[in-house]
C-alpha cells in the first residue's frame, strides 16, 4: 500500500499500537540492567507518630540485603527534604516525625524484589503515635496539633487564596431577588492507572551522569527540579538524564516527584548500581498523591424569573501533609476560578484556603487541568439546584443564562478570557440526539407509577493548554511546550516533542500535524518523547496540554520548515519564491503545475543541492507559547434509573456532545472522551478514599477502592460540536479530559433529579446505593 | 530454592528453579523475559496479569511459579502466529481498543479464552467476561467493539463496521 499523507480530521490507526499489541511495549518494570538492584519501603502504619528508633540489624543480617537508607543517612547529604512543586518542602524520609499513614520511614536496598520485601519485613521501627488531625476543619480550630513543626508558621492554614469582587458580589446577594446556598464535599479520589509508580535510577560515577528511567509525565522538569535540588552534590542538569518510556496511565498522577524516586537515586549512588523501584497497588493508593478534597459552600444570586447575577464560593482544600499539589505557581488553587463555567455572570467571588493534615500530600488534578473538575462541579450543581427551585427546566435556565456566541472572546468576572464558544449549540444538540422533552414526558409518567428516573444536564466549559508565559509557570519554570523537526535527506522525518504520552496517541497525532502541515506521510514521520537527552525542552503532559501547546509548537516548526523548503525549491526551480504555490507536500510554479517540486525532492537538495548562502539541512524547533488558554466545552445529559429496592444508580442513556475545536483525529478524540467519561463516572458513582478519626484509610486495594468495570460503564454515545480556537495554529483545543471534568455533574444532577419531588435537594458524591437507599427509606420510599 | 518448574510457554517447552514463593507473574516477567504480562495491583483485581494456563485464563499474580509445573502457558507474545496479528490483536488495533496499552495484553488473553468457549458472545457476554480486567484509559466502549471483531473475524463472518446496537 502506497503510503500517503492523512493530515488533520482523519481516523488514522495509532502507530503505537504495534507493540503494545504484541507485548512488546517497554514500561518502566520491563527494564532490567545489568547488577541492578531493588528498593523497597518501609512505610508507617501510623498517620502521626513520633520515630523513637530504627532497628535494622535484623534486615541487614538477611543474606541479599545490602543497605537500609533512614532519613538521618539523607540528612547528611541535605536530601532528607525535597521541594514540592508548590514551594513547600515534603520529607522524603522523616528524621523524627511521620505526617500520614503509609508515610516513607525507611529504604531497603537488595539483590531482588523479594529479598527486599523481606527486608523490609525485618526493619523494628518504634513509634509513638501522635493525635492524628483528619478533618481539614478540625484543623483550623485553634486547639488543633500543628503537624507541620518545622514550618515558621505555627498553623495548619497554609495560604488563602481569593479571586473576584468580594464587594461587588456581596452586594448583589444582598440585592438579589433569589438566591441559593449548597454545601458540597468533592471526596479525595486517586487517578490509579493501572501501571503504578516507579523509576531506575543509574549513577554512572565514571562520567558523573546519573540516568533516571521513571514513571513521568514530565521529564524536563522533573531534570531541572533535581539538578536544583541535588546541584550541590553534583548532580548538574547536563549530567541528568531523564528517561519516560512507555507508560501505563498517569491522569496527573506521574506528575510529582514521590519519596522512592529520590531513594532510588540515593540508593544508586550508595551502592554503585543501578537500582529499581516500583510501587505495589497498595504504596500506590495510600500514599500517592489523591485529587480533590474540597469542602465547597456555593451560592447563586439570580431574578425571579432564572437570570444568573452573582457567584459566591468559599472551599476550604484538604492537601494533606505536605503542599504538593500540581498548580501553576500563581494559582495555589489551579484554575478553580473557572467556577462561573458556561454562564454570563455580572460578578462573582471565590477563595480557597488550603489546610494541612495527617493525609498524604497533594493534590493532583485526576485527569483535569488543575481543579477545573472542581469549579465545573460546583457550578453544574448549583445550576441545577436553581433551576430546580425556580421550577425552570434545568436545560431552559442553562439556555437563557449561557455566555452567547456573540460575546466571545468572553472576560469572565473572574478574569478569564474565554477563546470562543456555542454552548447553546452543544446543548440543543445533545438534547435533539437523547429526545430531551420526550424523555421528560416518560419522567413524568413514571413519576406518576413511583418509579425513579431524572435527567442531568452538565454543560461545562474546560480551561486547557497550561500556558501562557505571562501568568503559567510551575517553580518558575514558564509553561511552554516544544517541537524539534528534523527531515532526513530521503524525506523521512523524526520528530521530538517536550511531552510526554501516557496513552493518548501523541506518536499519531504528531506525525498527523506535521504530515498535514508539510504533506509528509504519516508512515514517514517517526515521534520521539521523553527522553531528556534528546528532546527539546518542555513542561510535559497533564491538564490537556499536548495538543494545545505542543502541538502548536509542531505546527509552527513545520511552518518554519516549509519558509526553508520554499526557498531551496525557489532555487531548484529556477523561479521566484513568491511565484511558488504550496499544495500539500510540493511547490509548483504559479500557473505550471508540471514545474513542482515535492518536498521529499527539497528534503534530497537540502543535503546534497542547496542554493548558496543557504544553510543545509531541513529542520526547525519551535518554543511555543501559548498568547492565551483554550476553552474546550460540551453538554452532557446523562439519563438514570434507580432501583428503590436497593438504591442503586443505572445509567440508562448517557450522551456527550463535545467541542473541541478542529480535531486532529476523531478516532483518539472519541477515544479520549470514552475514557474521560468512564473516570467521570467513577468518582460519581464509585470511588472514594477514607479515612478513619485516626487518618487509617479505610481500604488500600482495588478490592474496596471501587473501579468501574465494562459491567458498570454505559454505552457512551459520543456527538460533536466544532468551533476552532480563534488563536490556536490549528484551531485545536485539546480534549483529553474535557469528559472527566463533565461527567460527573451529569451523573449527580440526573440522581437528585430523580429524588428532588421526594424533597431531595444534594446528595455528596460518589452516589452509593447505601447513600440513596438511605435518603429513600428516610422518605418512606423504600422498607 | 529449589523447585524444578517445566513448563510450556507459547509452544516452547522451559524449564527453570525457583523459589516456591515465587509468584508466576514474576517468573514469567522476570526468569523467562516475556514482559508483556504486566502487573497492576497483586490483589487479584485489576486483570492486567492475566495468561492462558492449560488454556483457561488465570491471574498470574496470585498463582505460584510451581503450581504451572507440568502445565501449557500461553502468554500475550504467543497471540501472534508466524508475525501475523491474531484476529484479536487486530481487534484492538482497528477498533481502538486500547491507550496507554497496560491492560491491553490481560484484556486480549481474557477475550482469547471467552472466544474459544463462546464464539458468538453477545455484548452482555463480553462486558461480564472482561468485568476482572480493569482499564482506566478506554472507558471499555471500544475494547468490548474490538472483541466483537475478533468474534466475527474468527467465525469467518464479514467483520461490520462502527458499533452494532
Ligand atoms: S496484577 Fe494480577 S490481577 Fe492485578
Ligand atoms: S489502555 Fe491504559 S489501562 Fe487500559
Amino acid at each position: 500500500m502506497a503510503t500517503q499523507a492523512h493530515g488533520m480530521g482523519h481516523a488514522v490507526k495509532r502507530k503505537e499500537d504495534a507493540r503494545f499489541l504484541r507485548g512488546k511495549g517497554t514500561y518502566i518494570d520491563d527494564i532490567t540492567l545489568p547488577g541492578m538492584l531493588y528498593l523497597d519501603i518501609v512505610r508507617s502504619p501510623y498517620a502521626h507518630a513520633r520515630i523513637t528508633a530504627i532497628h535494622t540489624e535484623k534486615a541487614l543480617a538477611i543474606p541479599g540485603v545490602l543497605a537500609v537508607i533512614m532519613g538521618r543517612d539523607l540528612d547528611r547529604y541535605g536530601l532528607a527534604w525535597m521541594p514540592t512543586l508548590m514551594s513547600d518542602r515534603q520529607m522524603v524520609l522523616p528524621i523524627d516525625t511521620v505526617l500520614y499513614q503509609a508515610q516513607e520511614v525507611a529504604a531497603v536496598v537488595a539483590t531482588d524484589r523479594y529479598t527486599a520485601a523481606d527486608g523490609v519485613a525485618a526493619v523494628e521501627v518504634d513509634y509513638e503515635p501522635l493525635p492524628a488531625v483528619v478533618d481539614p476543619r478540625a484543623a483550623l480550630r485553634p486547639d488543633a496539633p500543628v503537624l507541620r513543626q518545622d514550618r515558621a508558621q505555627k498553623t495548619n492554614h497554609i495560604w488563602h487564596w481569593e479571586v473576584g469582587d468580594r464587594e461587588a458580589t456581596d452586594r448583589a446577594f444582598r440585592e438579589a431577588e433569589v438566591t441559593v446556598a449548597q454545601d458540597l464535599y468533592i471526596p479525595r479520589i486517586h487517578v490509579s492507572s493501572i501501571e503504578t509508580c516507579g523509576c531506575i535510577a543509574r549513577w554512572d560515577p565514571v562520567e558523573g551522569k546519573l540516568t533516571l528511567w521513571m514513571t513521568t509525565q514530565a521529564p524536563h522538569a522533573i531534570r531541572t527540579v533535581v539538578a536544583l535540588v541535588a546541584g550541590h552534590l553534583g548532580l548538574a542538569e547536563h549530567k541528568i538524564r531523564v528517561i519516560a518510556p512507555d507508560i501505563g496511565g498517569g491522569f496527573g498522577g506521574k506528575v510529582p516527584v514521590y519519596p522512592g524516586y529520590v531513594l532510588a537515586v540515593a540508593a544508586s549512588v550508595l551502592t554503585g548500581r543501578p537500582v529499581k523501584w516500583i510501587e505495589d497497588r497498595m504504596e500506590n493508593l495510600q500514599a500517592d498523591s489523591f485529587a480533590r478534597d474540597y469542602h465547597i459552600t456555593a451560592e447563586l444570586a439570580a431574578t425571579k424569573d432564572g437570570r444568573l447575577q452573582a457567584l459566591r464560593v468559599k472551599t476550604i482544600a484538604d492537601h494533606g501533609a505536605f503542599d504538593a499539589a500540581a498548580n501553576p505557581s500563581k494559582f495555589p488553587a489551579g484554575l478553580f476560578s473557572i467556577c462561573t463555567g458556561s454562564y454570563d455572570f455580572r460578578t462573582a467571588f471565590a477563595e480557597v484556603d488550603g489546610v494541612y493534615t495527617n493525609k498524604p500530600p497533594g493534590g493532583i488534578a485526576y485527569r483535569c487541568s488543575f481543579r477545573v473538575t472542581e469549579a465545573s462541579y460546583t457550578i453544574e450543581r448549583m445550576v441545577d439546584i436553581l433551576a430546580h427551585e425556580l421550577g425552570i427546566d434545568p436545560a431552559e435556565f442553562r439556555l437563557r443564562n449561557f455566555i452567547r456566541l456573540d460575546q466571545f472572546p468572553y472576560r469572565s468576572a473572574l478574569g478569564w478570557t474565554y477563546d470562543s464558544g456555542n454552548y447553546e449549540a452543544a446543548l440543543r444538540k445533545a438534547m435533539e440526539r437523547i429526545g430531551y422533552w420526550d424523555l421528560r414526558r416518560e419522567q413524568a409518567e413514571r413519576r406518576r407509577r413511583g418509579e425513579l428516573m431524572g435527567i442531568g444536564i452538565s454543560s461545562f466549559t474546560e480551561i486547557v493548554g497550561a500556558g501562557p508565559s505571562h501568568t503559567f509557570d510551575i517553580l518558575g519554570l514558564k509553561m511552554f511546550d516544544s517541537a524539534e523537526i528534523r527531515i532526513h535527506p530521503t524525506g523521512k522525518v523524526v520528530a521530538r516533542f517536550g511531552t510526554k504520552s501516557q496513552g493518548q496517541g501523541h506518536e499519531t497525532t504528531y506525525a498527523q500535524i506535521i504530515a498535514h502541515e508539510l504533506g509528509i506521510p504519516e508512515d514517514d514521520i517517526v515521534v520521539e518523547e521523553g527522553d531528556t537527552d534528546t528532546a527539546p525542552y518542555g513542561l510535559g503532559t497533564y491538564a490537556s496540554r499536548s495538543t494545545p501547546t505542543a502541538g502548536a509548537a509542531g505546527a509552527v516548526a513545520a511552518r518554519k520548515i516549509l519558509d526553508k523548503a520554499r526557498k531551496i525549491a525557489a532555487y531548484l526551480l529556477e523561479a521566484r519564491e513568491d511565484d511558488l504555490v504550496w499544495e500539500r507536500g510540493r511547490f509548483h510554479v504559479k500557473g505550471s503545475p508540471e514545474r513542482a517540486k515535492t518536498i521529499q525532492e527539497i528534503a534530497f537538495a537540502a543535503y546534497t543541492n542547496h542554493p548558496p548562502g543557504l544553510e543545509a539541512g531541513l529542520e526547525a524547533v519551535a518554543y511555543y507559547d501559548p498568547p492565551n488558554l483554550t476553552f474546550p466545552f460540551g453538554s452532557y445529559i446523562c439519563v438514570v434509573d434507580i432501583d428503590k429496592g436497593t438504591g442503586e444508580v443505572k445509567i440508562r442513556r448517557f450522551v456527550a456532545v463535545d467541542d473541541c475545536g478542529n480535531i486532529i483525529n476523531p478516532m483518539i478524540v472519541e477515544g479520549q472522551i470514552h475514557g474521560g467519561l468512564t473516570m467521570g463516572l467513577a468518582p460519581a458513582l464509585y470511588e472514594e478514599i477514607t479515612y478513619d478519626e485516626h487518618g487509617n484509610m479505610l481500604g488500600g486495594s482495588f478490592m474496596d477502592y471501587l473501579l468501574p468495570t465494562a459491567v458498570e460503564t454505559p454505552r457512551w454515545e459520543t456527538d460533536k460540536t466544532v468551533t476552532p480556537s480563534p488563536h490556536h495554529p490549528l484551531g485545536a483545543k485539546g480534549v483529553g479530559e474535557s469528559a472527566t471534568v463533565g461527567a460527573p455533574a451529569a451523573i449527580a444532577n440526573a440522581v437528585i433529579d430523580a429524588l428532588w419531588h421526594l424533597g431531595v435537594r444534594h446528595i455528596d458524591i460518589p452516589i452509593t446505593p447505601w447513600k440513596v437507599w438511605k435518603v429513600l427509606r428516610e422518605r418512606g420510599v423504600t422498607e | 530454592m529449589g523447585y524444578r518448574v517445566h513448563v510450556t510457554v507459547n509452544g516452547t517447552p522451559r524449564e527453570a528453579e525457583v523459589e516456591a514463593r515465587l509468584l508466576l507473574v514474576h517468573f514469567i516477567r522476570e526468569v523467562l523475559g516475556l514482559t508483556g504480562t504486566h502487573i497492576g495491583c497483586d490483589t487479584t483485581n485489576c486483570g492486567a496479569c492475566t495468561v492462558l494456563l492449560d488454556g483457561r485464563p488465570v491471574k498470574s499474580c496470585t498463582v505460584f511459579a510451581v503450581q504451572a509445573d507440568g502445565r501449557d502457558l500461553m502468554t500475550v507474545e504467543g497471540l501472534a502466529r508466524d508475525g501475523e496479528l491474531h484476529p484479536i490483536q487486530e481487534g484492538f488495533h482497528e477498533r481502538h481498543g486500547l491507550q496507554c496499552g497496560f491492560c491491553t495484553p490481560g484484556m486480549m488473553m481474557t477475550a482469547y479464552a471467552l472466544l474459544q468457549r463462546t464464539p458468538a458472545p453477545t455484548e452482555e457476554e463480553i462486558r461480564w467476561a472482561i468485568a476482572g480486567n480493569l482499564c482506566r484509559c478506554t472507558g471499555y466502549v471500544n475494547i468490548v467493539e474490538a472483541i466483537r471483531y475478533a468474534a466475527e473475524k474468527l467465525r469467518g463472518a464479514p467483520v461490520t463496521t462502527g458499533r452494532g446496537s
